[in-house]
């Protein structure tokens, strides 16, 4: 019965052959991916129940519901501070009373950084459905969750912050005061980061950063009430430093290329300052472009002028496409050696093994450490499972980071702030895809391995997602500097 | 001291991007010129082209069927706008009309990204022009020089239909006074969909010419809308050599002072557009009596 459609399917794609010698029916392929994929890339998501699905009644109802819970929680806050010696503080008790939590996520779903926080997006989803459903990975990190969180179910509600401070405060106030979210997420920017920092100290609820590689987020810009999981410039420079010194010597001649904020100024800081100091490099010229630049053309005269023999590229997200595409186009590619010290999510697969062939990258994660890790194969599986690709690290940071929460606050028993804060001070060792780490009491910054990698020739990648490998595991303690050389002052607990 | 080499190439660069604005500039102030219309949907048709052009170059393989589908593409959609929703608009106040045409760009944009996903894609340039060409003092993208050749052949094509047909001749009529085009016996709701398909249309070409430049995603046009607004403004708004004019002036401006300090390109991009309002409101080419 099923003849017509098999043999459709037939002529669409023939055999393996055939999709490989014709480029056109891959691309073919890949748009009907895409319109399978849509439902996951899309803005408006079921998850994102808090802007898209109340009603003006429900609104209305809420509101009222808000202000006399407000009044009553005044009242009975007192008593609880007596009772317990737990004051009422932001949303706490107010956020864990009900049968449910919930937790907000600000991420970029439209704008630069689009592509990124969609994938960081689906980490998260994942970590909040595996707290819910026991999941093996879930409970390697966090033993004693238990279909949900200390008997209560987690909810995850998203919105998009366009990679922009205000838009992301915005929404996790609004998340604030209609669901009493206790624990907030989402960045991919660390100007988000450093504003969503300085906001959980004020509002006293857990911010945990998404990607966010500016040095000052658990620097100069660090919090009580703020944590981080993945790496950043400072450890991005001393893991891949090292690596250039050995495979290019001295003294060679280098262009950056930086976006225009925290992220770019610190990253490129900590890499050319690794390579002045140990090898003598000289930053022949800086290449500041803003947020969402297009045409780089301006740039890359500059650049191609400039005598550089290296092309360090700090831009991100599809800021970092372009300016890769765009640097061939000049033929600034292959002269100068490309060199990207804080990988980029989705570039290799957006401009092709061509360009990314021999180029060496600091990252958090790659899908392929799975051969090494037995929990990072659990996660690539599951998530693979799900979405039909294998996660970026964007997706594996907002994962651990989640699950790592779910630890500290079962652990601690207890949904107050300070408790879990102090969980995560005890400087434990916990699970991580990649082998054991601990949270820095000092700084609040994850002590992780740096992974270095190199870009494969096409004629290497063992599938399409291939493009990557593994070169170096470099051991968090080795590229993190000392906690106070950024200038880290926590605040109050309350 | 300045680097020659460098200079010149960054009056290159000026020009290419020059050309480019002032192409997207002239369908938007065509638009505005003569249905009154601030369609703030253009930086979405310019990304619509682009889709369109890469979804016929996927099937098609070729960068002249992709060029061709991607205009006549966003021409339709232009049309099409115009005869469902933009024509309601015309006797509505200005805020009406800017808000619903920036409710339609944000339609066009969630619908491409429902469909394809946020990853960008690219278009490559066609073979002949895919190199590199050196120039002797320096060596620049083939197919931005090209672009140039394209750019300019567009807007000579189009200032031939305003200024040399029968029809172009209807349109500035429309632009000076409409009322009186209308009293003359001709159907000016006719010719309000043509200019509104035919300024969509500038920006649908000048999004799929610009696919092996910049590759698309959803948010291009975004970006562009902007400075393609301030182009209008410096250049006078209505004015088609105004916006070629603009266009020129704000390429050039962007670059020459990246040459200098990338980080005030835009700046200064912006004082040029304040000192022309400040000192001839109407822009450089502007029409007198025209805001």
């Amino acid at each position: 019965m099923n003849v017509g459609l098999e043999g459709r399917r037939a002529d669409l794609l023939p055999s393996a052959e055939r999709k490989i010698c014709d480029p056109m029916a891959v691309t073919r392929a890949k748009i009907r991916i895409n319109f399978q994929e849509r439902k996951h890339m899309s803005k408006f998501k079921l998850t994102n129940e808090a802007t898209s699905a109340i009603s003006r009644r429900d609104a209305l109802h809420r509101s009222a519901g808000v202000a006399g819970a407000t009044l009553l929680a005044s009242f009975g806050g007192i008593q609880w501070a007596y009772a317990e010696d737990k004051p009422a503080m932001g949303t706490w008790p107010a956020g864990s009373q009900g049968d449910t939590v919930f937790i907000g996520a600000a991420v970029p779903l439209t704008g630069t950084y689009a592509v990124q926080g969609a994938d960081e997006l689906k980490g998260m989803e994942l970590a909040v459905e595996h707290m819910n459903t026991n999941h093996e990975l879930m409970k390697k990190f966090a033993p004693k969750v238990n279909n949900g969180l200390l008997g209560k179910k987690v909810k995850l509600l998203s919105a998009d912050s366009v990679a922009k401070p205000n838009q992301a405060l915005q929404v996790e106030q609004t998340f604030i005061g209609q669901n009493k979210i206790i624990m907030m997420t989402g960045s991919t920017s660390s100007a988000v980061a450093v504003a969503l920092n300085k906001f959980a100290e004020r509002e006293k609820i857990l911010y945990l950063a998404g990607i966010s590689g500016s040095n000052d987020t658990t620097g100069k810009d660090c919090v009580r009430y703020g944590f981080r999981q993945n790496f950043y410039g400072e450890t991005a420079a001393n893991a891949i430093g090292p690596v250039l010194v050995k495979k290019f010597g001295k003294n060679r001649k280098a262009a950056f290329m930086t976006p225009d904020y925290t992220y770019g100024h610190t990253t490129t800081k900590s890499v050319n300052d690794y390579l002045v100091k140990n090898a003598g490099w000289t930053m022949v010229t800086n290449q500041v472009s803003p947020l969402g630049t297009q045409d780089f053309s301006q740039y890359l005269t500059n650049i191609a002028n400039s005598g550089a023999e290296f092309l360090i590229n700090v831009n991100w997200g599809r800021d970092a496409v372009l300016s890769t595409q765009q640097a061939k186009q000049f033929g600034l590619l292959p002269k100068m050696t490309l060199v990207i010290p804080y990988q980029i999510p989705f570039l290799a697969k957006e401009v092709g093994p061509d360009i990314t062939a021999g180029v060496l990258a600091a990252t958090d994660f790659w899908w392929t450490l799975e051969d090494k890790y037995p929990l990072a194969k659990l996660f690539v599986e599951s998530f693979h499972k799900k979405y039909g690709y294998r996660p970026e690290w964007g997706a594996q940071n907002s994962y651990v980071s989640f699950a790592q929460w779910a630890r500290m606050v079962t652990e601690a028993g207890s949904f107050y702030p300070p408790d879990v804060i102090k969980q995560y001070e005890k400087g434990e060792t916990i699970p991580s895809l990649l082998g054991d780490v601990h949270y820095r009491p000092q700084d609040h910054q994850c002590i992780r391995p740096v992974v270095i990698v190199r870009g494969k020739a096409k004629k290497d990648m063992k599938n399409d997602e291939d493009f990557w490998e593994v070169i170096e595991i470099v051991p968090g303690e080795k590229v993190t500097q000392p906690a106070d050389a950024f200038g880290c002052k926590l605040g109050d607990y309350t | 001291m300045i680097n020659w080499a460098n200079f010149i190439s960054q009056c290159f660069n000026g020009l290419v991007l020059g050309a480019l604005l002032a192409l997207i500039s002239s369908g938007l102030t065509i638009i505005y010129g003569t249905l009154g219309v601030l369609n703030l949907a253009h930086g979405a048709m310019f990304m619509l082209g682009g889709y369109a052009g890469w979804v016929a170059y996927t099937y098609s393989g070729s960068f002249i069927v992709a060029v061709v589908a991607g205009s006549l593409f966003v021409m339709v959609v232009g049309v099409v706008t115009e005869r469902l929703i933009i024509r309601h608009f015309y006797a509505r106040p200005p805020e009406d009309q800017l808000l619903v045409t920036f409710g339609l760009g944000i339609v066009f944009v969630e619908t491409v990204r429902f469909f394809f996903g946020s990853l960008s894609e690219t278009v490559p340039p066609p073979t002949p022009l895919a190199g590199i060409t050196s120039l002797g003092f320096m060596l620049y993208p083939t197919y931005r020089l090209a672009l140039l050749g394209i750019v300019a052949v567009a807007l000579l094509v189009l200032y031939f239909v305003l200024y040399r047909t029968r029809i172009g001749m209807i349109v500035r009529a429309g632009i000076e006074d409409s009322m009186m085009v209308s009293s003359l016996g001709i159907n000016v709701y006719k010719i309000f969909m043509l200019v509104f398909g035919i300024g969509a249309m500038a920006a649908g070409f000048a999004g799929i010419i610009n696919a092996p430049v910049v590759s698309i995603a959803p948010d291009v046009g975004e970006a562009i809308l902007v400075q393609t607004f301030v182009v209008v403004v410096i250049g006078g708004v209505g004015s088609f050599p105004g916006a070629v004019l603009g266009g020129l002036i704000a390429g050039e401006l962007i670059s020459l002072t990246s040459m200098v300090d990338p980080a005030y390109s835009y700046v200064v991009l912006f004082v040029a557009m304040t000192l022309v309002l400040v000192f001839r409101p109407r822009g450089l080419l502007g029409t007198a009596g025209r805001e």
